[in-house]
């Protein structure tokens, strides 16, 4: 449900700094998934049959409630080592913004760490710093999270001052103009420097004709030049408190420490006004397919790539989420997949094909497949057969082969997920902020089981339409073309 | 498997990941229990048992990276890692990519400067399975010329794609400066030249000298026990050669400190690479100087360069330095990114942060702070199999010795302000290579040659 590139098709924008590489080409996404938990009983039975007997051991059970101020909190046990993650995720993302200040949700989220009248700039970091400990932060079209990783002992201190945080941020123009300009470079980090990413503004701006989902989570660059202090002030003040925030906790704790340190932190901070129904524009239907094309003289291979407007699992009937999940890893993950053993194998087209779903989404998502041409392929020979790979699974369907393998290796990986706290409390705390609920997360092992053949045969037939879809072109070529004018 | 990026990494970075775990130990962590297996045929690993979760993973490491390779065919190591799980005995590609699927075997290749890398993942249940094919990879690839070209396409686009590539120039132009005609100053990915010209024999050539229990590393962490770990170390690496065939790498400085070179690219956003001399990883002086490059350039958001760089000028999303050792050489790197019109600037500043540490070294405050955080980061980046795995294969590798995480803490604690002092000016008083790589106003290149 979560790919890793998640981080970058949802736009899921990390605060300060990132470790690894930051932009890479379109083409090579990598749809590595990183799954749903096996913690669940029930879950654990029904993954069995599929991988092997007595290949899981019993683990703990997630907790989740309430605070009595309408915060929400899961805890997810981990007592390997003596650490905690703890995370507040904020009910809104960029696609909560108001029309004309896109990038508020992201710049605020920098702004965080500016300090509070209690806790000056710094003090926080500094805590965190001085335990050896590791912070961030991250924003998306549908929340907003702020982390700390400390030792088990230091939890408290950590909860203190986020619990602070939520209500008492204090932003002078002093701290808030050099961090407008840290954010910009951001910008020309992720998109700005790389074509790829501009070509992805440009279709995601296609897909999206009416819902806030096709602004760029970082912002519009002409808006974020014009952001400051006071809507970064009314953002937060609408939208940060304790009854919009899910507190989510994973490692050497339980249920009962957590409740009673929660308490203590975030239950003294007071509810905010009730927010009502997160109702975004909805998209209408549509009847044309659309293209982007970009074309710069950086680019060295050619690619197409097309993203369809599907149901996330938010918005989906009952198993339909569950059956994209699968056609996605049947069209597009790993060397066997249709589309990989097609264009890339069989027919030598493509140097690289494949295909994803962004299951976790508020609203409605995307499906994307993509190729990168062989030099001297027309990209158009490449299309036709992604279309030709699409059109044979919605007419002829999957074998029994694929869908047991696609099941193995979805519910596989729900296993290998239990081996990161971090992850799990990543993917915990995005699905209760987009739409989904713990009990829907715990049991989504059991619900892939029961995928068939013919549930992901409809979903190709169903959603993979091109009336629903933007197809982008990346080029090579001048990167600014004389207009013509006829 | 598949898709995989064809992003050509060079051995450093394995070493900048692994950085800030090499160094760190925690007394809640001397609880973890390595144990030091041999097997029954003599093969080493080092174990930690994690019955909690149930799965297996085996990192290991050949010496023997890229720096193997010959001029005309670089980048073969890489080709090598990347083919490794393209088919092997009687499974060819389609098959074995199969037999892994079908049982969630997750198995990967990579290569570095001085050691070549796999990583087996694998449910506790279908380890048998996962330690044949693995086997097969090492003992028996069949690097059939189908895959062979396959993979070369993908290779060559990546490396057609990184001509463009801001970051990939600035960093392939800093190591060609800094090693000239030395195996560290070559791009480990090959070029497009050397690339094209790999063949089969190639590959069975690097695997032949490079596949020997004679310079192996494996570390195991998970569900598993002694007795299991000693078989699966025969079954799967005792088939293969007792010795190694092995180039010597000459040791070596990097070059042209003081110079600057600048690469024209139409980007809007120039990237900086800016590094020199470092210390080596047995060096006495080597903790010191991890202290100070953390005050200086560090991983948390408190270092100099963060916070006169992108803190109060906003200058830049992200700026760091990194100690980075090889086997035959050491470097303190670093990099940046910022608008074309205040590149100069931003290297003005971090040129005066670099000289004022070298100078001056940190001050008290930072100092102690440094040592906290150095100390208490570790337990947290050993929180699951794979971390601890990397680990236990980097401290062998290393030569720290299996007591190593719980020397830790007091080999940090021995450091005094004035070791520090002493070392911030032998780190950092060498001067700066620095490579820049898009419009940069005013800035020009600079010693000879440009």
């Amino acid at each position: 449900m979560l790919p890793t590139g998640w981080h970058r098709r949802r736009m899921e924008v990390p605060n300060r700094r990132a470790e690894k590489p930051l932009i890479q080409n379109l083409n090579v996404i990598r749809v590595t998934r990183m799954l749903a938990n096996m913690w669940h009983a029930a879950s654990l039975a029904a993954a069995l049959v599929l991988i092997s007997a007595n290949a899981v051991s019993a683990a703990p059970n997630i907790a989740h409630f309430t605070l009595p101020n309408g915060m929400e909190v899961v805890v997810i046990p981990d007592h390997r080592t003596p650490v905690v993650t703890h995370m507040v995720w904020y009910k809104v993302g960029s696609a909560d913004e108001q029309p004309g200040v896109s990038g508020i949700a992201h710049f605020l989220e920098h702004l965080m760490f500016k300090g509070t009248e209690k806790n000056p700039a710094g003090r926080f970091s500094q805590l965190v710093a001085n335990l050896g400990g590791q912070e961030n932060a991250f924003t998306s079209n549908d929340y907003t999270g702020y982390f700390q990783r400390v030792p088990k002992a230091e939890l408290g201190k950590v909860m203190d001052f986020e619990a602070d945080r939520m209500t008492g941020l204090v932003l002078t123009d002093a701290v808030v103009a050099p961090e407008l300009l840290v954010v910009l470079e951001e910008q020309n980090q992720r998109v700005a420097n790389n074509p790829g990413a501009r070509l992805g503004e440009e279709m995601n701006a296609a897909l999206y004709r009416n819902h806030p989902y096709g602004k760029p989570v970082i912002g519009w660059r002409h808006e974020i030049e014009q952001l400051g202090r006071t809507q970064a002030l009314e953002f937060y003040k609408r939208f940060y408190a304790p009854n919009n925030a899910a507190l989510v906790i994973a490692g050497d704790v339980t249920a009962d420490e957590v409740r009673e340190l929660a308490l203590k932190t975030y239950g003294k901070v007071a509810r905010g006004p009730d927010l009502g129904p997160r109702r975004r524009p909805q998209e209408p239907a549509s009847e044309a397919p659309r293209t982007a094309t970009l074309t710069d003289p950086r680019v060295t291979d050619p690619s197409v790539q097309r993203s369809y407007l599907v149901p996330s699992y938010a918005t989906a009937k009952p198993g339909e989420a569950e059956a994209l999940d699968v056609l996605a890893h049947i069209l597009g993950s790993g060397s066997n997949s249709r589309l990989y053993r097609s264009l890339v194998i069989d027919k030598s087209l493509a140097v690289s094909a494949g295909g994803w779903y962004q299951g976790t989404a508020l609203d409605q998502t995307k499906f994307g497949v993509y190729g990168s041409a062989r030099p001297g392929v027309e990209l158009a020979k490449v299309e036709a057969e992604i279309d030709a790979v699409i059109g044979t699974v919605a007419a002829e369907g999957i074998t029994d082969d694929e869908l047991s393998v696609a099941r193995t290796k979805l519910i596989s990986e729900a296993v290998y997920a239990q081996d990161s706290q971090a992850a799990l409390a990543r993917w915990y705390g995005a699905a209760i902020t987009s739409g989904m609920t713990v009990e829907k997360t715990q049991t989504w092992t059991d619900r892939i089981a029961k995928v068939t053949a013919d549930e992901v045969r409809d979903a190709a037939r169903n959603w993979l339409d091109k009336r629903r879809s933007v197809t982008g072109y990346l080029l090579k070529g001048n990167a600014k073309p004389a207009e013509k004018r006829s | 498997m598949t898709m995989r990026a064809p992003s050509i990494r060079r051995g450093g970075l394995l070493a900048v990941l692994t950085l800030g775990m090499a160094l760190i130990a925690q007394p809640v962590f001397a609880a973890v229990k390595i144990e030091r297996v041999v097997s029954p045929g003599g093969i080493v690993a080092w174990l930690v048992r994690e019955p909690a979760v149930p799965l297996v993973t085996v990192e290991f490491a050949f010496r023997g990276g890229a720096s193997q390779d010959a001029v005309d065919k670089v980048g073969l190591s890489q080709m090598t890692a990347q083919m490794l799980d393209e088919g092997a005995g009687e499974l060819d590609s389609r098959a074995f990519q199969q037999e892994m699927e079908k049982s969630a075997i997750e198995l990967s290749f990579r290569t570095g400067q001085d050691n070549f890398h796999g990583t087996l993942r694998t449910l506790g249940a279908h380890r048998a399975k996962a330690f044949d094919l693995l086997k097969l990879a090492l003992g028996a690839p069949r690097f059939d010329a189908p895959e062979l070209e396959r993979i070369r396409a993908q290779t060559l686009s990546g490396l057609e794609r990184e001509t463009q590539n801001p970051n990939a120039i600035a960093r392939r132009r800093w190591w060609e400066a800094a090693f000239p005609n030395h195996p560290y100053g070559r791009n480990s990915g090959g070029t497009i030249e050397t690339v094209a010209k790999i063949t089969p024999d190639d590959l069975k050539g690097y695997a032949k000298r490079v596949f020997a229990r004679e310079y192996l590393t494996v570390a195991v962490v998970g569900d598993i026990d002694a007795p299991a770990v000693g078989a699966m170390l025969d079954q799967v690496f005792g088939g293969l050669p007792a010795k190694a065939t092995l180039v010597a790498v000459p040791e070596a400085k990097p070059q042209k400190l003081g110079q600057r070179i600048v690469a024209e690219l139409d980007v809007p956003q120039a990237v900086i690479n800016f590094g020199g001399l470092g210390i080596a990883r047995k060096d006495p002086d080597f903790i010191p100087a991890y202290i100070v490059n953390h005050i200086l350039a560090g991983g948390s958001f408190s270092s100099r360069l963060y916070t006169e760089v992108r803190e109060k000028r906003g200058l830049a999303y992200g700026v760091s330095g990194s100690l980075l050792w090889y086997r035959s050489a050491a470097v303190f790197a670093g990099s940046t990114a910022t608008r074309n019109d205040r590149t100069k600037e931003t290297l003005e500043i971090i040129e005066a942060e670099i000289k004022r540490m070298a100078a001056g070294g940190p001050d008290a405050d930072e100092f102690a702070k440094a040592k906290s955080y150095l100390k208490g980061s570790y337990p947290l980046n050993l929180d699951t199999s794979s971390k601890i795995a990397s680990q236990l294969v980097q401290i062998q590798l290393d030569d720290l010795g299996i007591d190593y995480i719980e020397r830790r803490d007091q080999m940090i604690d021995a450091v005094t302000l004035d070791d520090a002092r002493r070392v911030a000016k032998r780190l950092l008083d060498g001067g700066l290579l620095v490579t820049v790589v898009g419009r940069p106003a005013g800035l020009t290149a600079k010693g000879e040659g440009g």
